[in-house]
């Protein structure tokens, strides 16, 4: 009961928060509704990102953790609620922001190269007609450098490990030069090297001065990575700093009893 | 008599069926390549065959309004508006029910196809206009094939290949990452929607020469066939264009090389053939190279594992694996290793090594990615590189190369 009543003012907190700090946040939504069909995965949610920080959005299966991120970027339609991007409306800003899906929404078997798909990432720049010059394929190979990939640039998708797969779809959102960063997953299933990859290449885009939001299912590596947390169970949990939001109790609340105590208290401590 | 139709010397209507033939298999085999890349194929089909009920009602209207019913346009526009009322109960079946999509394709073809062979068999029976030709429409019929109709091809074929090639790009990205495309802010439904209007075009147009039934395989068969011989998407779609074009072609020149050969089913027989060819002889998706590939495979497999028992001086009882050694020359047929074998089993127990090395180490990451055991390390790095390795092995230097 005690933990409600926590949540309960945390929301308030929020609700009063000034218009001037949603304006210049890179992503806030409020009373965000999705639902597929009857039952809402994700129920009257609000979230303030911090800008120029890391937020991971963390939860148990099925909280309706991707779905918020979808929802945030229009992919999938809300009941209810409103989504601004830097103060303004998504569609005004869709430049402004990279999302990298999960890598296993999509068909590896594409007859397509590594260095075509970091290319789609200069969908925009290239325009419906425009033939791809010298410049972009020299960005597109800059950027699977930065994940580590520069090698790999001509090889088949189909030829790539899992880990692999995750950076080509990282570097296509390098290549979009985004100021907002979205990221499903991106550490599911990924060999340590590629982890270690990606966590580096996210680090210097918050040097950059972007903002950067994960999906993310690792508890065990929240506070080492993250600035801040979002907890989602279909309703938000809490948010804020790793320090104030990622406790003993907030994590009670989202995963109920699906984490064991011992569990808890270890992450806690860490 | 197939030389004179391939060069066009077989008259009039011939040429025009053999030039409309391979401008429509080029289109549909382009077109057909990006609802393919979509994994949705046989919403073609379905496509298609609602054709039917809007050819026979505009027949009708035509007729009974005292004009003649065989229009040619007037026939097609009625079975574009037929197909798009067909695409668009697929859709809503998909969207607003809990059928799939194969569900959704089923039902539609089959009630708009037995509708539309209700109304044929009705128009036969009524005997209004001059109903001769329009069972045509199943299976395609040539012999009256008029100069306008070969217009109306070329310019539909015209028309959907300029919208290829102007949208090609987002089409491209929405078949390979719908998700990602609709978070670029693309509107992935309506790219889907002219996606199927290409088809339903090319569909239309296509009813004259090979029918309802068969245009699905000039859709799709180019892009499968096309497929196996690449693995860039945008050569997929000019290889299917060609293939489908040439299979087209062909076609026609073998149905005008005699009397009473079905234009459409010729066609149909071509594609396929080259589709088979594809499967054997394609050099990576090949089925030819698949069993090559395992054969060499197989045979590296025994060598190496047999080399490395040597090194180790462990029993080899595998008889493939010894049979293989004394073939290369590498054991006696006692089973004794000789010279050159001993040196090899040597260099491959080396290699093992420098490989362990090598996966450890994230620099090497791309030259890891191609570790199966069976590689020989120069094949992956530089002479400099190994000798790096082998400073961090240690041991013997004699065995080095």
């Amino acid at each position: 009961m005690e933990i409600v009543k926590t949540q309960a003012q945390g929301d308030l907190s929020t609700d009063k928060a000034p218009e001037a700090k949603l304006a210049q946040s890179p992503l806030a939504i409020r009373g965000l509704t999705v639902s597929y069909g009857e039952k809402p995965a994700v129920f009257s949610v609000d979230m303030t990102v911090e800008p120029g920080q890391m937020t991971a959005i963390i939860g148990p299966n099925g909280a309706g953790k991707s779905t918020l991120l979808k929802a945030a970027l229009g992919i999938v339609a809300p009941v209810s609620g409103r989504v601004t991007i830097f103060g303004r409306s998504l569609a005004e800003q869709r430049a402004r922001i990279a999302y990298v899906p999960q890598r296993a929404s999509v068909d590896w078997d594409f007859p397509t190269r590594v260095i075509d798909v970091v290319l789609m990432g200069l969908y925009r720049e290239l325009g419906l007609l425009g033939w791809i010059k010298g410049a972009h394929r020299a960005k597109a190979l800059d950027c699977l450098e930065r994940v580590g990939m520069g090698d790999f640039a001509t090889r088949q998708i189909g030829q790539l490990s899992g880990g692999q797969q995750q950076r080509v779809f990282l570097a296509r959102a390098l290549a979009q030069g985004a100021d907002l960063y979205l990221l499903d997953e991106p550490f599911a299933g990924v060999d340590a090297a590629t982890e270690k990859a990606i966590i580096s290449v996210l680090k210097s885009l918050r040097e950059a001065g972007k903002t950067v939001v994960v999906v993310h299912h690792d508890l065990a590596t929240v506070a080492e990575y993250f600035d801040n947390v979002f907890l989602i169970n279909t309703r938000r949990v809490a948010e804020g700093p790793v320090s104030e939001a990622f406790t003993e109790e907030t994590l009670q609340a989202a995963y109920g009893g699906r984490l064991a105590t011992s569990q808890i208290d270890k992450l806690a401590k860490a | 008599m197939l030389l004179d139709a391939l060069l066009l010397q077989l008259g009039y209507n011939a040429t025009l069926v053999a030039v409309g033939a391979a401008l429509l298999g080029t289109s549909a085999g382009i077109t057909g390549t990006f609802l393919f890349l979509r994994k949705r194929a046989l919403v073609s089909d379905a496509v298609s065959h609602a054709t039917l009920p809007g050819v026979c009602i505009a027949f009708l209207l035509m007729a009974f309004a005292g004009g003649d019913g065989r229009n040619l346009a007037g026939l097609l526009a009625g079975s574009a508006v037929s197909a798009g009322i067909g695409l668009w109960c697929m859709n809503w079946l998909t969207r607003n029910t809990r059928l799939a999509e194969d569900a959704a394709i089923g039902a539609v073809l089959s009630v708009f196809f037995g509708f539309g062979i209700v109304l044929l068999t009705v128009i036969q029976t009524l005997g209004v206009g001059r109903q001769a030709g329009l069972e045509g429409f199943l299976l395609g019929s040539t012999a009256g094939m008029l100069y306008s109709d070969a217009v109306v091809i070329a310019a539909g074929g015209a028309m959907t290949l300029a919208l290829v090639l102007l949208t090609r790009r987002p089409m491209t990205l929405v078949a390979f990452d719908p998700e990602y495309a609709a978070a670029r802010g693309l509107p992935v439904d309506r790219i889907d929607m002219l996606m199927m209007g290409l088809v339903m075009a090319v569909t239309v147009v296509g009813l004259k020469i090979v029918g309802l039934i068969l245009i699905v395989a000039l859709l799709i068969i180019p892009a499968v066939t096309a497929r196996f011989w690449t693995e860039r998407s945008e050569y997929v779609v000019l290889l299917a264009g060609l293939f489908g074009g040439v299979a087209a072609y062909l076609g026609a020149a073998l149905s005008a090389s005699a009397p009473n050969l079905p234009t459409g089913p010729l066609i149909v027989l071509v594609s396929f053939t080259l589709f088979l060819l594809s499967l054997v002889l394609a050099p990576n998706r090949g089925v030819l190279a698949a069993v090559l590939r395992h054969l060499r495979l197989q045979r590296r497999v025994h060598l190496r594992q047999g080399l490395l028992a040597l090194a180790q001086g462990q029993a080899i009882y595998e008889s493939l694996t010894l049979r293989l050694l004394q073939r290369a020359g590498l054991v006696r047929a006692d089973g004794v290793p000789t010279a050159s074998g001993k040196a090899r089993a040597a260099k491959a127990l080396r290699d093992e090594r420098r490989w362990e090395v090598v996966r450890r180490d994230m620099a090497h990451e791309a030259a890891a990615a191609l570790y199966d055991g069976l590689r020989d390390i120069e094949t992956v790095l530089t002479q400099d590189q190994i000798q790096e390795i082998d400073r961090q092995i240690g041991g013997p230097r004699e065995v080095l190369s």
